[in-house]
């Protein structure tokens, strides 16, 4: 395998409907965005492309992904599609990784959108919930919001976490999307505005929850060879992992905590893992991402994360199976600040604990201000991190309230079902 | 050849939303034929009043939801009755849904842990309220004595 660098990348604002433009429209407003950032990089330079979506019902059309190839003008250059629920995103662009760490291709574009205002909110649960098991989940409630309840009910009886700290998780991304024009439902919240929402699958109001959204995003990948011919700022892709888990999170087993090389076994030695409070895939992808990126302590060596923050008790979960704190610590972590960003005031005070340094986590807003239309989501995340890195925020939000002052790493993490694929992609500037 | 060909015009028409861009309703219907195949029996089950489970051959897990092969060892499974009673492993009540399931809200669901059995079984619960519902609480199965052949031919009760 050769190094990897994203070179460019490309954005449309994310809403609950943009009935003006469709999927083909939206992908290429992203690209043209990532090709006007990078003037030396011309479309003939592009050798082919992954597209990301996620749902055929959304988009009531097949071979979606080859409409978008020619709207693009990428004929007959090869292209392929890639789906993996909401881990579509990051599969995509660890796809494009592949075709050029494997020497296939120079440029790879990987491309991504969903079109989720198509279909009224109700109907498009139903969709998202045809991605549990349609014989033994589905007909039982069918409603993926209530499977994540379950979980962060056990998380809580586990671990002691409360609904005040997954409100704190809500009124940090929607703060931090404040100052991101891209986001869907940016806002100043409160805890007692949290848990006053409306209520959707106890304990998760709707502040707990992402929105559905249309939206597009594209992160253009090259060959180090290439990405110096095309100046630039290029950013590195040090690291990739993905893992998995059963479908149905009933089949999950309870047995010991895959470790991370900063943890020891003795720490957990009466947790019960993954069970259906944690994502054991999650736990494999950093794992795997870390060993090739050359992380020991994802804590110390991190400087942000964007996750994949379908949901206020995922954001917990997942900063645990990355192990930014321990299993069991999610709670405690948000209470002492350490994920939220330095220069905001989010109304709140944190316990104070040193036990973490700041590290801040969805310093874009994540899924949950921003938005998740499915396929483009894991390709957004990369294009925020892309940069954080480059420093270029207040190029591309036009405000540079969110740019970290001086980061060099950044991880990147897309998850589906209730932990079914999950991808973990380290960035890391030149 | 009919120089003056044309297509017969019909009285139907197109439900419009909007015109600026325009936006029509599209409808979209399918019945499949649709086979649970080697988890039949499981469904033949419901309709005696029992739980089919799985057991492993190879390495002796069990599970609650059924499948044909083990998940861990590869080894076929076999099929076991699984105990009617057993403890809430965590739960939810749900106050919206998918389409198909808001009439239903709010409704609440249910892990359910048994006794001798390595994994769990989604269900629903009825006959206690929200709050009433703890995890660690024992219930019991009941069945729908007209059976639809759904998962949701089974339910569970608080004991």
């Amino acid at each position: 395998m050769r190094p990897v660098y994203m070179v460019s990348g490309g954005i449309t604002k994310f809403a609950k409907a943009l009935p003006q433009t469709d999927f083909r429209r939206m992908v290429k407003d992203a690209f043209d965005y990532a090709l006007a950032d990078l003037p030396r990089l011309s479309r003939d330079r592009i050798d082919g492309s992954v597209c990301s979506y996620f749902s055929d019902h959304f988009t009531r059309q097949l071979m979606a992904g080859a409409m978008v190839q020619d709207y693009l003008g990428l004929n007959p250059k090869p292209s392929r599609r890639v789906e993996g629920g909401g881990a579509t995103g990051g599969l995509c662009f660890q796809s494009a990784w592949e075709s050029v760490a494997s020497g296939r291709m120079e440029v790879c574009l990987a491309m991504g959108f969903e079109t989720m205002g198509r279909v009224n909110t109700w109907k498009g649960n139903e969709f998202i919930a045809l991605a549990s098991d349609t014989n033994f989940d589905y007909p039982v409630g069918g409603f993926y919001t209530g499977y994540y309840a379950m979980m962060v009910n056990r998380h809580m009886h586990e671990f002691g976490t409360t609904v005040e700290q997954m409100a704190k998780v809500a009124i940090k991304n929607h703060l931090n999307a404040v100052y991101n024009p891209y986001a869907q439902r940016p806002g100043r919240l409160t805890v007692e505005d949290v848990r006053a929402a409306l209520m959707v699958a106890e304990p998760l109001t709707i502040l707990d929850c992402c929105q559905m959204s249309d939206g597009a995003a594209v992160a253009i990948l090259a060959s180090e060879e290439m990405a110096q011919k095309l100046g630039g700022t290029p950013v590195r892709v040090t690291g990739v992992g993905s893992g998995t888990d059963a479908m149905r999170m009933a089949d999950r087993p309870h047995g010991e905590v895959i470790l991370l090389p900063h943890e020891n076994r003795e720490e957990y030695a009466d947790l019960k893992y993954p069970g259906v409070h944690s994502f054991r895939g999650g736990r494999v992808a950093a794992q795997n991402a870390y060993r090739m990126a050359g992380i020991n302590d994802p804590g110390q060596e991190l400087d942000f994360v964007e996750l994949h923050d379908a949901y206020t008790s995922s954001e917990i979960q997942t900063c645990e199976d990355l192990g930014l704190c321990r299993y069991g610590e999610g709670g405690s972590f948000v209470d002492s600040g350490a994920p939220f960003m330095p220069n905001l005031d989010y109304g709140l005070s944190f316990s104070g604990s040193g036990k973490w340094r700041p590290l801040p986590v969805n310093p874009s807003g994540g899924l949950l201000a921003c938005g998740h239309p499915v396929g483009a989501t894991g390709l957004m995340q990369a294009v925020f991190a892309f940069w954080q890195l480059q420093g270029t925020i207040e190029k591309h939000l036009k405000d540079a309230t969110l740019q970290l002052p001086d980061p060099r790493r950044g991880l990147i993490h897309s998850h589906a079902g209730t932990g079914t694929y999950i991808t973990v992609s380290i960035m890391e500037r030149v | 050849m009919d120089r003056n060909a044309k297509l017969p015009e019909t009285e139907g028409g197109t439900i419009l939303f909007n015109t600026d861009p325009i936006i029509i309703k599209h409808h979209y219907e399918v019945d499949y034929l649709h086979s649970y195949a080697q988890d039949s029996p499981f469904f033949v089950g419901l309709t005696k009043g029992k739980l089919m489970g799985s057991h492993c051959t190879g390495c002796g897990r069990r599970y609650a939801t059924p499948r044909g092969h083990c998940m861990e060892c590869g080894e076929p499974t076999e099929w076991v009755e699984i105990p009617g009673e057993g403890r809430v492993h965590t739960f939810t009540t749900c106050h919206f849904g998918g389409e198909a399931f808001l009439k239903e809200t709010p409704f609440t669901l249910v892990m359910v842990e048994f006794d001798g059995v390595d994994t769990l079984f989604l269900s629903r619960l009825i006959g206690a309220k929200p709050e009433e519902v703890k995890i660690g609480m024992p219930i019991r199965a009941r069945f729908l004595r007209n059976c639809k052949f759904k998962p949701t031919d089974v339910y569970f009760v608080p004991m």
